[in-house]
């Protein structure tokens, strides 16, 4: 398919901000507080971050909250009586100056959420996000993308990416998909028809550090290797990896009542985490630390690419920058690379 | 670093000590935490300005008390949380050799805890002067201006405990919040969830946090929760004449004495 390239002013990015603020649209976008970028309901254009590689945070919370109510309970004269979730009524939301890495994992967050059970939550909070993705032109020591599949002016997951066409220039603007369509119908006199340049030489160079193929070929006979002590013995068993990363989607339900009447909410969790996988019987599974860390890269880069054809991870290396104890996964990668079994 | 990466190979060599804590260079310009097992690694270690994290943090860690006795190179903050484990009953002399940097950044070797404690003794915990106008600031608020301060800073967290996780004192096997019943801290990190949890942290700390900053540094959001536990620390002086972490265990927030002249104890 040919996809639809338009150029945008570098003066109507704010323009079009404007118009869809003006026509009710709720915009969640980057925003920088304490030195951390993360993605807020932007009130104006002015307070949206710019020149950031990647933001602190991932945009998963859109589609996927960190804590998010499933059922309302109470316990009356007549007995229990629940009542789910209004899905009817969620927020259509945009999401802006999202990086191609974080775009593609909601892609990846919604091949879990429907591996068996369609997740209905999940998948009415994904239908009603619009992406507005925004290529890359800087990168980080911390950033891989390139070596899982993707690259800085990835396509995959925007509705329309945005790329800027050196320092202070334009932008092209690429329309993939009809929601992307529905945003130019908006201000189509904002997306013009014109000649645009080729978008690789405006983009980031990130180098391919590793072979995803091989690592996943490599962890079939790694379970049982001495690495994953080495690497995980400065692991303090946090979930800020977790917590950052635009794939990591497991959660927790909890009831939360208050007297007679509550909540069932499920809030997010982590394979990090000692207590994760903590039985009622007392035995953990997952006992040390290092079972846990072998657990967060084997779901990533072998159980996800076997059941779902696709990796749990977009390179986009927040959970290393998240890191307080400097747990840096591309090294780590590559050490399972290079280390012989 | 020369006096320690030969001390840290003699250690090893002779047998002294199963494992060596310390610092080695990290990714871009962080460090990070290095376990020494072998004296040919040691040759790793480095120690400079920005090797701030907690170290203590790992001495209470399963994986690594159970390599035997261990080593810790421990700068101020660390030798204090130290001697607060140590009262504890967390470490003791027969588990844990104290291998200390000075402020002056020279190393100094500790034959058991009495002498560590007798040097920490030496220095009071004084809060830095940025963050002294920043309670300060806070005591100048108003009860809304301030309710609001901590609503906007405590409302991004999303519970990922790096906190607990950095902190040494934050060594329960299972910490409240992960008790599900009863439930006692909401597990939602929402504006109460996320209240409860850091009022919890903070009170649990007083009398115990060292003012280390570790759980500042590990958050990822910057958020400043040091802040409420410099708070405490604040408020332990004016009102029981400040802290210093000691091997007699007489603590802050845990002990009483009969005739104490509140009467609300009794």
């Amino acid at each position: 398919m040919n996809i639809d390239k338009r150029l945008v002013r570098k003066d109507s990015l704010e323009k079009l901000f404007d118009i869809l603020k003006r026509n009710s649209k709720t915009i969640y976008a980057p925003f920088s507080k304490n030195g951390k970028t993360t993605f807020r309901n932007a009130e104006s254009f002015a307070t949206i971050s710019t020149g950031y590689i990647q933001t602190t945070e991932s945009s998963k919370d859109v589609a996927f909250p960190r804590t998010e109510k499933i059922l309302d309970f109470s316990n009356n004269k007549d007995g229990m009586s629940v009542k789910g979730t209004d899905l009817s009524n969620l927020p259509e939301v945009i999401l802006w100056g999202v990086r191609p890495c974080d775009a593609a994992g909601i892609g990846e967050l919604g091949s879990i959420f429907n591996w068996d059970y369609k997740d209905e939550i999940f998948n009415n909070r994904a239908s009603k996000v619009t992406v507005l993705g925004f290529s890359c032109n800087k990168s980080d020591e911390f950033c891989f993308c390139t070596s899982v599949g993707g690259n800085p002016g990835n396509t995959v997951g925007s509705d329309i990416l945005f790329t800027r066409l050196g320092e202070e220039g334009d932008y092209l603007a690429e329309i993939l998909t009809q929601k992307g369509m529905d945003v130019v119908s908006e201000a189509p006199d904002l997306f013009e028809k014109a000649e645009t340049p080729l978008k690789d030489k405006f983009l980031a160079e990130v180098p391919v550090r590793f072979n995803h193929e091989q690592i996943r070929e490599k962890l079939d006979k790694f379970f049982e290797s001495e690495e994953w002590n080495k690497q995980s013995l400065r692991c303090l068993g946090c979930g800020a990896c977790a917590y950052v990363c635009p794939t990591c989607a497991c959660f927790d339900i909890q009831d939360e009542a208050h007297g007679k009447k509550g909540s069932r909410v499920r809030c997010w969790d982590s394979c990090g985490f000692s207590h994760f996988t903590l039985h009622t019987s007392g035995h953990n599974p997952r006992e040390v630390q290092s079972a846990r860390w072998r657990q967060r890269i084997m779901h990533k880069f072998s159980y996800m690419p076997e059941r779902l054809a696709v990796y749990g991870c977009t390179g986009c290396g927040r959970c290393s920058r998240a890191c307080p104890v400097d747990m840096n996964i591309l090294e780590h990668l590559i050490s399972i690379q290079e280390v012989t079994i | 670093m020369v006096d320690l990466i030969k001390r840290t190979k003699e250690l090893l060599e002779t047998s002294e000590v199963k494992v060596v804590i310390g610092y080695e260079q990290g990714s871009g310009n962080k460090t990070r935490a290095l376990f020494v097992e072998k004296p040919e690694d040691a040759d790793k270690l480095i120690f400079d300005s920005r090797c701030v994290q907690n170290l203590a943090a790992y001495v209470t860690k399963k994986e690594i008390k159970e390599k035997g006795k261990m080593a810790i190179t421990a700068t101020l903050p660390v030798m204090r949380s130290i001697i607060q484990l140590a009262s504890e009953f967390q470490v003791n002399d027969s588990n844990l050799l104290v291998l200390g940097i000075t402020p002056e950044s020279k190393m100094i070797e500790f034959k058991n805890l009495v002498e560590v404690e007798a040097f920490v003794h030496q220095f009071q915990i004084e809060i830095d002067d940025r963050n002294k106008e920043m309670l300060d600031r806070l005591e100048k608020m108003t009860k809304a201006e301030r309710w609001k301060f901590w609503i906007d800073e405590l409302t991004p967290c999303f519970k990922c405990y790096a906190c607990r996780a950095a902190c040494p004192m934050c060594y329960c096997s299972r910490c409240t919040v992960d008790v599900n019943q009863p439930q006692w801290i909401p597990v939602s990190s929402d504006e109460l969830g996320n209240l409860e949890w850091h009022i919890m942290r903070a009170i649990h700390l007083t009398g115990r946090c060292i003012d280390c900053d570790a759980c500042y540094n590990a958050c990822p959001l910057a958020i400043p929760i040091n802040l409420l536990t410099k708070k405490m620390l604040v408020d332990a002086k004016e009102h029981f004449g400040g802290y210093q972490p000691s091997l007699k265990g007489d603590h802050l927030m845990s002990t009483y004495k009969p005739d104490d002249k509140e009467n609300f104890i009794q």
